[in-house]
């Protein structure tokens, strides 16, 4: 079989069990489509050895009949996630030969559940942009084309998106802080879900905006997201943020029923010059939910416009404390220095040369905002501006509705370089419609629903009660079965 | 609010990044921009709303304070820049 790469994680765990294959055929296919996919960049730091390694013990699992939900099955993991023995760089030089002497908590979950890891992924450096044009790698590309120009898979998790979209791997892990893994899940056409702040252990994940991150499964289907977000939750006692709650099993929780469930029509989000072809998927979104027996009714989320300039003082403030670790001395990159250089020139220098210039600039922002005299001022009243977010949120859930349907991105995927000339505003707009969820700390979700003119994947979002992603699944699952996107791009790399 | 090319140089010496003078005022010009777009906060009142702490209403969990772990510092120095004898070693801090 030479497809195998093709299969989603619920085929792949079903055809392994029945033993029509072995998790070392499919890990070889993913391999070879992996070392003939160079013109994406997807995957930056490869571990065919691990992987191989790793199936042999998955495949051994298996015919003892201990098969775990992730055994045996390939998977990408994103560079920002510590593993062991493995070069960890978060996309930034600072970081160049940093091989961790830990496992993150997610990664040794999934392990632990048999997950084959075949490399790490690209991404944005520390997880800042939009477009994945701000790695040291270089940019990772869209799979998805539609004339001559190379497209942006999306932010920051932009090589995981590409990597399961054009099946080099079968599902990949994800992070996300403002939209991160579900924009450049709508961007290449596949789900990606970001859970309930606190679902997920943050411990080993490079810290971008503590209050904010968080990581989620980037894969082909909703059922997939269910499979392997129950793998990676769970309390950690190493994250004093995570919940200690019980982790339900998500796969069975979709049923497909949603008879009855009220859905929210944000009005807030129709915004002004918003695409044609954006609103008309918007709405048949909600058409596709009402025919499935939910109740839709608009609601109103009155701070939504603040947004986005909240989130862009919270989160570089966040990052300004949580790189200043980043100073030469216990890991990664160190400037050369000159005779008579002090150690305030060496992290000057190391900081300048290390850090690419989106992340030198959130990093002084953060610092702006964080100094004396603008601390009340920027600080402050955008902690206050979150609560505002977050109750909007709060008043809808206490009103019965179940969750709330809105675009997942502004528009479809863009082409590389067509933003380098923007101010990083516009950049920062992609980000729109998922910044919210993160303020609000909400589970949130993307499922491909469509392509647009050009045929490019477009996306719809769904947003779910906190600690409702079985829930939230259901309804997403609802909504992939509904909208019926089964498109894939076209093999050209 | 406008950032000119002082508090420009003043904000990078906080941040520990080198900034040369002459990439300055285009650095000064990108904060003004951010901050431009920040400056939307001011339309909302905020009167007597708390500033988030915590985005989950949970209490973070105690735990009892003892040593779990120790013992590594081979672990700890092996990606450092420059290790010597058990220790990271920096340019010279005291005269």
């Amino acid at each position: 079989m030479s497809d195998l790469n093709k299969l989603t994680l619920s085929e792949a765990r079903d055809g392994l069990r029945k033993g029509d294959f072995t998790s070392v055929e499919v890990t070889e296919t993913c391999l070879s489509a992996i070392a003939a996919s160079g013109a994406l960049n997807a995957f930056v730091h490869n571990t065919p050895d691990i992987a191989m390694e790793q199936a042999k013990a998955a495949d051994a699992r298996i015919a003892s009949g201990d098969a775990p939900a992730m055994c045996g099955l390939p998977i990408g993991i994103k560079d920002l996630f510590a593993t062991k023995g493995v070069d960890t760089q978060a996309g930034s030089r600072i970081l160049e030969g940093f091989k961790p002497e830990y496992e993150s908590t997610i990664t040794t979950k999934l392990f632990d559940a048999g997950a084959v890891m075949l490399g790490k992924l690209n991404m944005d450096e520390f997880a800042m942009g939009s477009s994945n044009e701000t790695s040291v790698y270089g940019n990772a590309v869209n799979p998805w084309k539609v004339d001559d120009r190379a497209l942006t898979p999306g932010g920051s998790s932009g090589g995981s998106a590409a990597a399961v979209a054009a099946d080099l791997c079968l599902a990949a892990t994800g992070t996300d802080t403002g939209g991160s893994i579900r924009q450049p899940a709508a961007f290449t056409g596949i789900v990606g879900i970001k859970p309930t702040y606190g679902r997920c252990s943050r411990w080993g994940v490079v810290a971008f905006a503590s209050s904010l991150d968080q990581a989620g499964p980037m894969t082909k289907t909703t059922r997939d997201a269910a499979i392997m977000l129950e793998a990676m939750c769970g309390h950690d006692a190493k994250d004093s943020t995570s919940a200690d709650l019980a982790v339900p099993n998500f796969e069975a929780m979709l049923t497909g029923d949603i008879k009855g469930k009220k859905i929210g029509i944000p009005k807030e989000y129709r915004m002004d010059g918003m695409p044609e072809e954006i609103a008309k998927l918007w709405d048949e979104g909600a058409d596709m939910l009402r025919a499935a027996g939910a109740e839709v009714v608009e609601i109103s989320l009155p701070h939504t416009k603040y947004a986005l300039p909240a989130y862009y003082v919270i989160a570089p403030a966040e990052a300004s404390s949580n790189l200043a670790r980043y100073d030469g001395v216990r890991y990664g990159h160190r400037a050369k220095l000159a005779a008579g250089d002090g150690i305030d020139d060496m992290y000057e220098k190391t900081r300048a040369e290390g850090f690419g210039h989106e992340v030198q600039r959130r990093v002084m922002v953060g610092t702006y905002v964080l100094s004396a005299g603008f601390y009340d001022a920027y600080y402050n009243r955008a902690r206050k501006v979150r609560t505002l977010i977050k109750k909007d949120f709060e008043d809808v859930f206490a009103q019965g509705i179940d969750a709330i349907l809105t675009p997942a991105t502004p528009s479809a995927a863009f082409g590389l370089g067509e933003m380098s000339d923007s101010d990083p505003i516009q950049m920062y707009l992609n980000d729109v419609f998922t910044v919210t969820v993160n303020l609000a700390g909400l589970p949130g979700v993307s499922v491909p629903a469509g392509l647009s003119a050009k045929g490019l994947p477009l996306g719809l979002q769904l947003i779910g009660r906190p600690w409702e992603e079985g829930d939230l699944l259901n309804i997403a699952h609802s909504l992939e079965t509904a909208a019926g996107f089964v498109s894939k791009p076209e093999k050209w790399w | 609010m406008s950032i000119d090319i002082d508090t420009a140089r003043r904000v990078a010496k906080l941040a520990r990044i080198r900034v040369e003078e002459d990439a300055l005022p285009a650095l000064a010009e990108e904060f003004n921009a951010v901050l431009g777009f920040i400056e939307q906060l001011s339309e909302v009142d905020v009167d007597g709303v708390e500033p988030m702490t915590s985005v989950t209403p949970q209490r973070l969990k105690r735990r009892v304070d003892e040593i779990t772990d120790g013992n590594m510092q081979e672990k700890i120095l092996k990606n450092a820049p420059d290790a010597r004898e058990g220790f990271f070693a920096v340019p010279k801090v005291v005269e």
